[in-house]
């Protein structure tokens, strides 16, 4: 029989399908996990909602947990459980190894402008704040562009919800 | 989820399935390159959550998202005239998209009083995603308020914008609705039903 850690291990496993250098565990969209006897259901919390890669992320949850034994059962949470504030520490430090700059904590109020203009992001290459906002919307929803200017180096923000 | 409930998020889903359509339409063409890339992630935003509010509504009647998305008749969806319009005129398409938001803003605000868990938790994570849109949206409206082209837009717009908030005044459509529901449905219509991708 398959345990709880086992499948968590297994998820662990799986890389975000488009940054990679993350799991999914990493990146806080597997909210439960619960096993009975065969059957895995798997609490899933979307990133944002618009998001391609969500269905490849739900169908190798599926597959993982099939090639465990079980028989999973992936059950989409649409309610607002998942932040960047769920991306673990571990997961933040791949991200700007990387050269993606991991998102500020979630406030209490929406962002404005002001903060997303303001030069308190931080360079993932050469560590400094003098970065200025070059566009709120980037390659894919969850990404801002940003552009270092001690380095000279533009870079992916990741987006704070 | 009762009956009129179901009614509030197919207008909704319906609004933001076909503001994300109209918006996809900017991908490529639009003036500036980072335009180009905003308009093209708020497109899959709105999608994304037109998606997400259809699958609540599924799960209550029994049915599924893409069936309320893409089986019906173009007389049947409950989307505002506002949002059909194919803007293919910049200050146009900014005058909208500040008056979509502002609106949009009001009711995600009800919304996520609902005393339905299961809405108000939706609303909640949609409101997270919109603050950007309303970011883009008030730069833009910064940007153009004393251009002439635009401020005539947002006037001639805003009259169409009250629909977006009131139930009564939805129901009839533009004729681009037709042209978009046929090509947007074309697939789906050329496939036998329940065929998967």
């Amino acid at each position: 029989m398959v345990t709880e850690a086992q499948v968590w291990d297994a998820l662990a496993e799986i890389p975000d399908p488009e940054i990679p250098v993350i799991s999914l565990v990493d990146l806080g969209v597997v909210r439960g996990i619960d096993v009975d006897d065969r059957r895995v259901r798997v609490e899933f919390t979307p990133t944002f909602l618009g998001c391609p890669a969500l269905e490849v992320m739900r169908d190798a949850m599926a597959d993982s947990i099939r090639a465990l034994g079980a028989e999973p059962e992936i059950q989409v949470l649409l309610d607002d459980s998942w932040s960047t504030d769920r991306i673990t520490a571990a997961g933040r430090e791949k991200l700007r190894a990387s050269g993606f700059a991991p998102p500020s904590p979630r406030g209490i109020a929406a962002p404005t402008l002001v903060q997303l203009q303001s030069n308190a992001h931080r360079c993932p290459y050469c560590g400094s704040t003098e970065t200025r906002l070059e566009n709120i919307f980037g390659p894919t929803p969850c990404r801002s562009l940003r552009y270092c200017g001690s380095c000279k180096q533009p870079f992916e923000q990741f987006k704070t919800i | 989820m009762n009956e009129q409930e179901q009614q509030l998020l197919m207008e909704i889903a319906d609004d933001e399935l076909i503001l994300g359509w109209r918006d996809s339409e900017w991908t490529g063409i639009a003036p500036l390159l980072e335009e180009d890339v905003a308009f093209s992630s708020i497109a899959q935003n709105e999608i994304g959550h037109a998606r997400a509010l259809y699958e609540l509504v599924a799960r209550a009647r029994g049915t599924t998202a893409d069936e309320l998305a893409f089986d019906r008749s173009p007389d049947e969806y409950r989307c505002a005239p506002l949002v059909e319009l194919r803007l293919m005129d910049w200050a146009e398409t900014i005058a909208r998209h500040y008056l979509y938001e502002e609106a949009d803003a009001k009711r995600l605000e009800q919304l996520k009083q609902s005393e339905d868990p299961e809405i108000a938790g939706l609303a909640t994570k949609i409101d997270r995603e919109e603050a950007y849109h309303r970011i883009h949206a008030q730069m833009w409206f910064d940007r153009l308020r004393d251009e002439p082209r635009f401020v005539e837009a947002l006037e001639r717009l805003r009259p169409q914008a009250e629909a977006l908030l009131d139930s009564a005044q939805r129901g009839e459509h533009t004729a681009e609705l037709a042209d978009l529901w046929e090509e947007m449905t074309m697939v789906r219509r050329s496939q036998p039903a329940g065929t998967k991708w």
